[in-house]
């Protein structure tokens, strides 16, 4: 390929391809590479997409018939012990109508393609089969163009957007930014679970159009940093459980063996029943949160989405992020190709629009939130059990005075927890998210 | 509880290259160096086992997560993505 672009873009996931609308629909020349034979071939992640984020590309994403899976209009939490748990819910008529597609749920071998498709309709090249294996770097040291895989493979643009997700051995290879190390990254795996359409309608108690998230806390992580998830799709469920990867190499849990031991859990098992497993898959999570994000500039190039560790945990809000910081990568090269200069300097716009942003400064708010989770490992191991001890015995009727169930709860409590130990639970507790 | 990966990799679609992606750089430093072998239960295919003394790579089965790249102590695996449109293709995400 002997062309000359002005961008080329590596990874066409949502930051890569928020990134390419924006700037095909000003007209700037942009090419798109893409290891997977198609669009999301390579991605997975729990299936909740935001509305609104995906308006600023595609402001008629609705009549472009975007692949929606299920309308989310409840959120459930749970918190689990090994024989049951806790469960809250929200539900609002908002999400039904005012605030539709506000979430939906989506697969991402389907939204990946179609959004790909977008970009390529405003003007962006796209090419898949193809994986960026290098950075090509001028006299100076600056990024001007990406070496692919492809015979005669080199391509040349002005700027480079590393939009590669968060899983990138190009970074180890050229060291646009450092490798993760394990406690920095969540290792989830995921299974699609096939059930008639009815069933989910019935088991979630929606109609068709509507769906439900369930976010799982609890000891089905073995004690270990980490989050599961039920989301509904049309007609499957998506169920997936990940921790920290520090935490699975020294705990030695074999993350299959953990999935199939939380789809068996009194609480999950019956939502299952009856489903037809489709396709088993894993991925990282960005989990280091703010204090984890590497430089975001440098000469010649920018990193957006994953690749840049941007992920909100506590909202479970990655694809946003990353649409966002592509678009705002967008907006920067621009500013750069308009004034010449396509240094780490010139380039600087983009950190400033995502600090003045709601991408940075949510990132800031939970800045020890990924630290808390790390190191108060109770939320795991001792409190989901001493939780349901504490349910468990208030709700049994057994003649036994309240007073007294109240007195064992708390020596229970009082054996696992010191009072120094649980202030400074919920102190850090507070502070993580405040 | 013991699981077989096997059917759930039986599950998704691959592409396979004649050629592997990951490559153990040096056999012996795990054997004398790594006492507790991470590879053998950290990823999420079991794509290395342990045959008789010397660890196997089923790199066929392979999610591409990337977690044997950094979850070895040692950095003794050459980790590469497959090579463009081969490995695993996603169904439904
Ligand atoms: C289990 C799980 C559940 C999640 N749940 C949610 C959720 O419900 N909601 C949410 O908003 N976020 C969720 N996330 C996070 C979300 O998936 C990510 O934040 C988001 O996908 C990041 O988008 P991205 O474009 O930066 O990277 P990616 O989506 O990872 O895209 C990167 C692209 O680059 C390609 N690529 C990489 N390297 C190369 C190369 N060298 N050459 C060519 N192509 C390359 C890849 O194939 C890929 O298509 C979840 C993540 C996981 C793992
Ligand atoms: S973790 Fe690394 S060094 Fe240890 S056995 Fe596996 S490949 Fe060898
Ligand atoms: S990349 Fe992931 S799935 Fe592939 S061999 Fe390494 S740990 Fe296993």
């Amino acid at each position: 390929m002997d062309e000359r672009f002005d961008v080329a873009i590596v990874g066409a996931g949502p930051a890569g391809i928020s990134a390419a609308c924006m700037l095909a629909d000003n007209g700037v020349k942009t090419i798109v590479f893409e290891r997977g034979e198609y669009p999301g071939a390579k991605n997975i992640f729990g299936g909740v997409l935001y509305g609104h984020d995906l308006a600023q590309t595609v402001p008629d994403y609705v009549d472009k018939g975007f692949p929606i899976e299920r309308n989310i209009v409840e959120s459930r939490l749970w918190y689990l012990s090994q024989s049951g748990g806790y469960s809250v819910a929200y539900r609002d008529q908002a999400f039904f109508q005012a605030r539709k597609f506000n979430a939906f749920t989506t697969g991402r071998a389907r939204f990946d393609r179609w959004y790909a498709e977008q970009a390529k309709a405003k003007g962006a090249v796209l090419v898949c089969s193809t994986v960026v294996t290098d950075l090509l770097r001028g006299e100076g040291g600056q990024v001007i163009g990406v070496r692919t895989d492809r015979p005669e493979g080199d391509v040349f643009a002005k700027v480079v957007l590393l939009a590669d997700g968060i899983n990138s051995p190009l970074a180890r290879k050229t060291g646009f930014r450092p490798e993760p190390k394990p406690e920095d990254v969540a290792l989830a795996v995921k299974e699609v679970i096939a059930l008639p359409e009815e069933v989910i309608d019935e088991r979630f108690g929606v109609e068709s159009d509507a769906g439900v998230t369930i976010e799982i806390l609890g000891d089905v992580t073995w004690g270990m940093n980490g989050v599961a998830f039920i989301y509904t799709n049309k007609r499957s469920l998506s169920l997936g459980i990940g921790a920290n990867l520090l935490d699975f190499s020294q705990q030695k849990v074999k993350p299959y063996e953990m999935l199939e031991a939380f789809k068996q859990h009194p609480m999950v098992a019956p939502l299952i029943k009856g489903g037809k497993p489709q396709e088993y898959t894993a991925h990282w999570l960005a989990e280091g949160g703010y204090d984890a994000i590497p430089r975001l500039a440098g000469d010649g190039f920018l990193l957006a989405g994953d690749s840049a560790m941007l992920f909100n945990a506590l909202h479970r809000e990655g694809t946003n992020l990353a649409m966002a910081s592509g678009r705002m990568a967008a907006e920067a090269i621009m500013e750069a190709l308009g004034s010449g200069d396509l240094s780490r300097n010139g380039l600087a716009g983009y950190v400033r629009r995502l600090q003045s942003s709601y991408v940075l400064k949510d990132m800031a708010k939970y800045r020890r939130f990924p630290h808390f989770l790390q190191d108060h490992k109770e939320l795991f191991t001792t409190l989901p059990g001493l939780a349901s001890l504490a349910a468990r015995e208030m709700l049994t009727v057994n003649g036994i005075p309240k007073k007294a169930k109240q007195r064992t709860i708390w020596e229970a409590f009082r054996r696992k927890m010191s009072i120094r130990q649980s202030l400074r639970f919920v102190w850090d507790a507070w502070r993580s998210v405040r | 509880m013991s699981v077989k990966v096997e059917d759930k990799l039986f599950l998704n679609r691959y592409r396979v290259d004649e050629e592997s992606h990951l490559r153990i750089i040096d056999y012996t430093l795990c054997l004398k160096e790594c006492p507790d072998q991470p590879c053998l239960y950290i990823c999420p295919a079991n794509v290395y086992k342990l045959d008789r003394d010397r660890i196997s790579v089923s790199y066929e089965g392979c999610l591409e997560c990337g977690s044997c790249r950094i979850g070895c102590p040692h950095f003794n695996i050459e980790w590469r993505f497959p090579q463009g449109g081969y490995g695993i293709r996603h169904k439904f995400g």
